[in-house]
């Protein structure tokens, strides 16, 4: 159950310079546990033990999957997920760091 | 270098003092492989926060697309600091994911939201370093 993945420029010297590949899973966790035994690293840079990283936007078709079940959300044939890194940043504060405003 | 029209420069400031005190966002995109900043995209902060900016995430998945579609690329990705310099920030370095585009940061930290004096600086932010480069103002 092939599902098309689009990656982001800053992903892409996991795939080769890819802009688009190809994975399976029944799940998104799934599917990103064969890309990255498709492109070896690439798994750890989208999520953690928390599920997907805060910084990292996943959208199936056009949804953003925090909307739909988050890493559980599944997957059907001829889906098309986006990868794309939030584009945010922030004043120093404090210690230099912004502090993020909690996911929603 | 980047070099960037005077009239980009202004809308820039522009939308960093009317957001004022919060941070405002948004970029200005080019034909890919130009490097010519040609098409001014003011986005929405999601955050509202004078301390941290985002971009919204159904916004940010439109915008990609329209670029895809344009075979556009992000050319200047702009964001304001409110109460301190227009240098980029460890947040701001720490995400920073296009290595091709010219981070512009803008501080109203003088000017508020009225006219008066305000800051504009470019960097480029790849693999965690910074480099600040010469802006050259072009008709």
């Amino acid at each position: 159950m092939p599902v098309e993945v689009r990656i982001p420029t800053i992903l892409r010297p996991y795939t080769g310079g890819a802009k688009t590949v190809e994975a399976e899973g029944a799940t998104i966790a799934d599917l990103v546990s064969d890309l990255d035994a498709r492109y070896p690293g690439i798994g750890e840079r989208l999520v953690d033990d928390a599920g997907l990283r805060r910084f990292i936007n996943v959208y199936l078709n056009d949804e953003d999957v925090r909307f739909l079940g988050g890493v559980e959300t599944a997957l059907t044939d001829g889906d098309s997920l986006t990868i794309l890194p939030a584009v945010a940043g922030g004043a120093p504060r404090g210690n230099g760091r912004a502090v993020p405003p909690s996911a929603p | 270098m980047l070099r960037i029209s005077r009239a980009h420069v202004d809308a820039m400031v522009a939308h960093a003092r009317a957001d004022h005190p919060d941070e405002a966002c948004g970029v200005i995109v080019g034909p890919e492989g130009s490097d010519r900043p040609e098409r001014f995209i003011p986005m929405v902060n999601a955050a509202r926060s004078p301390t941290f900016y985002e971009f919204d995430s159904a916004d940010l998945l439109r915008l990609y697309r329209d670029m895809d579609d344009r075979e556009e690329e992000p050319v200047v990705i702009y964001h304001s600091h409110t109460a301190t310099e227009a240098y980029p920030s460890r947040t701001d370095i720490s995400y920073a994911s296009e290595p091709g585009a010219h981070y512009v940061l803008v501080s109203t930290r003088e000017c508020g939201p009225d006219e008066g004096p305000v800051e504009v600086r470019s960097f480029r932010i790849i693999d965690g370093e910074v480099t600040e480069e010469p802006i050259e103002i072009v008709a």
